[in-house]
């Protein structure tokens, strides 16, 4: 099937104005903008079954439905932050087949009555920036983006901000602070954005991935959209496979994909063709998945993940061989979200401190057996105590390693084999 | 400015570090107090978003920071080896500068280029760059001919 994210795979040159327009670009967002109500796009969207790509899976149509027409004005972020070990998609999207994405953020904005909309992207994608401001212009030129767009009485316009190296500030909220000019620190919900979100105002802050499959849904409609994929994760989904596989990147396939099919079909197999120990399936914040022939012949849906005790989340899969031991895989996950954590709630800052002493120790080989039992209680007393999920995500992949791999936690296997 | 509402002009700050930041290579005391003014808003305020960010940098460092994704994605494509002889071969620790001011090496969290690693940005005075799938000695050529092009400009 021809790609329909990715689609400068199939189309050279499709980030310049000129190719997408003659590859049916724009018609789209012109068609929302003459022929449509700003409810008809929402409720378009609600119907084609879209669920948010950044990780949490919320319908998309319902999350606008929140914004409340008594507030004004309105605003639409696009969530380009992509900071979680593992996720690179967003990246590439924006790299090469950026009018597609900018594209979606103007037929959400639309949908949502927003006159402006903002590209949150984090720090590191500096050159990216530069690019997306250069397309933001050539479609001002274009009349894509402006005032009075098509002849009618709608205005709009979209901007770029950079972050500046913080994991944290893909968490909506965070996010807003840091427009706002903060510190990138979760603000207290409710209110949620959508009635309290940039300057105060209602916003709809939706992932990169989402915002891009805004222009075929409006194209081709609800019906043609949920026919691909599963019942209850409908749509095509970039999954970012990295780790120990021959040939990492990012493959976009309809949900119900199974792990052994994107491991060895797409990626080419395991590096040095080893046995694949455990997968983790939303990145780093994932729980780790026993890789045994259930795990790699489950599909690759909301639903289905879920019954291997873990998330499909941004659908970042990390592929973990048995050349490493999981003691050193949560020493990893641990040290970044240590890093990353913002400090504001107690037991996000100062638990992901003491899992790492912990898991040092455990490296170390001191006690083992008693530190392992205190760590994982440790994270188990830093879930459901936090404002964002940082703090849970921190713990995933330490809980559950401990949990489905205790051979790994035995004093003799401790500060184990390294990657 | 003219991105943010003109009542949200707090909204520029970190637009500002970040022209402080390619103009001075770090971000000065001086220019915290600058951009404070600009936007009508406390030093105190500015330098917590200088603090929270790992982008910014209030100390001065070797021309180039060279910042290598350790993460878990990257390390299981070998980037802990690649920084341990890395910094033999450009004879520093992590966190540490060239004797000769070029290069400061730092360890960073994911750059969401988990598919090309070993891979590192370069922050400079020229912005921010990426170079991924890397090896020693692609990397060391790199430091040479950014030893030359520094030198060519003296």
């Amino acid at each position: 099937m021809a790609a329909l994210l990715l689609r400068h795979r199939d189309i050279p040159g499709i980030g310049d104005l000129d190719v997408y327009q003659k590859n049916g670009g724009f018609e789209a967002w012109k068609k929302a903008a003459t022929t449509m109500k700003p409810q008809e796009v929402t409720d378009l969207v609600k119907a084609s079954g879209l669920r948010g790509r950044g990780g949490a899976g919320f319908p998309t149509g319902v999350k606008w439905s929140f914004i409340p027409n008594t507030i004004w004005p309105h605003y639409v972020v696009a969530n380009a932050d992509e900071s979680e070990p593992g996720t690179f998609k967003d990246r590439e999207i924006m790299e090469n087949n950026p009018l597609q994405f900018l594209e979606g953020v103007a037929i959400a904005c639309y949908a949502v009555g927003a006159n402006a909309g903002y590209v949150y992207l984090r720090g590191e994608f500096w050159p990216l920036a530069a690019i997306l401001d250069e397309k933001i212009a050539e479609m001002e030129q274009a009349g894509f983006l402006g005032d009075h767009l098509f002849g009618t009485e709608y205005s709009l316009h979209i901007y770029t901000h950079l972050g500046a190296g913080a994991y944290i500030c893909g968490e909506e909220t965070a996010l807003l602070e840091s427009i706002e000019g903060k510190r990138g620190m979760p603000r207290i919900r409710p209110p949620f954005p959508a009635v309290y979100g940039l300057y105060g105002k209602p916003t709809v802050v939706n992932n990169v991935e989402t915002l891009t499959n805004l222009p075929l849904i409006v194209e081709k409609g609800a019906d043609w959209y949920k026919s691909l994929g599963t019942a209850e994760s409908a749509g095509v989904k970039i999954f970012s496979l990295s780790g120990h596989v021959k040939k990492p990147g990012n493959y976009e396939l309809p949900f119900g994909t199974t792990y052994r099919k994107l491991i060895y079909e797409y990626g080419g197999g395991v590096t040095e063709d080893r046995p694949v120990k455990a997968i983790m399936s939303a990145g780093a914040s994932s729980a780790m998945i026993v890789a045994d022939d259930k795990a790699l012949d489950t599909p690759m849906d909301y639903a289905s993940v879920r019954t291997l005790g873990a998330d499909l989340g941004s659908a970042s899969v990390i592929v973990i061989n048995d050349s490493v031991d999981v003691d050193w895989v949560i020493s990893k996950t641990i040290h970044f979200f240590k890093h990353e954590s913002c400090g504001k709630c107690t037991p996000c800052r100062d638990g992901t401190y003491w899992m790492q002493h912990l898991i040092e120790r455990i490296e170390h080989g001191e006690d083992v057996e008693a530190n392992t039992r205190l760590l994982r209680t440790v994270a188990k007393q830093i879930q459901n105590k936090c404002l964002c999920p940082l703090g849970e995500f921190s713990t995933m992949a330490v809980t559950t390693a401990i949990e489905r791999f205790p051979a790994d936690f035995q004093p003799s296997m401790a500060g184990g084999r390294h990657g | 400015m003219a991105k943010y509402p003109p009542e949200q002009k707090r909204s520029a700050v970190m637009p500002l570090l970040y022209l402080a930041q390619l103009q001075d290579g770090y971000v000065t005391k001086a220019a915290m107090e600058d951009i404070a003014k600009m936007l009508d808003i406390s030093s105190t305020d500015v330098a917590q978003v200088v603090g929270f960010y790992t982008l910014y940098h209030d100390k001065p460092a070797g021309k180039y920071r060279m910042q290598v994704c350790t993460d878990l994605p990257c390390a299981l494509r070998g980037a802990d080896k690649f920084m341990e002889q890395l910094c033999a071969n450009l004879r520093i620790q992590v966190g540490e500068t060239t004797a000769d001011g070029l290069i400061t090496l730092e360890a960073v969290t994911c750059l969401a280029g988990c598919d090309r690693a070993p891979m590192f940005q370069i922050q400079s005075r020229d912005g921010l760059e990426y170079h991924e799938n890397m090896s020693v000695d692609k990397t060391m050529e790199l430091v040479e001919a950014l030893k030359k092009s520094t030198e060519g400009v003296k």
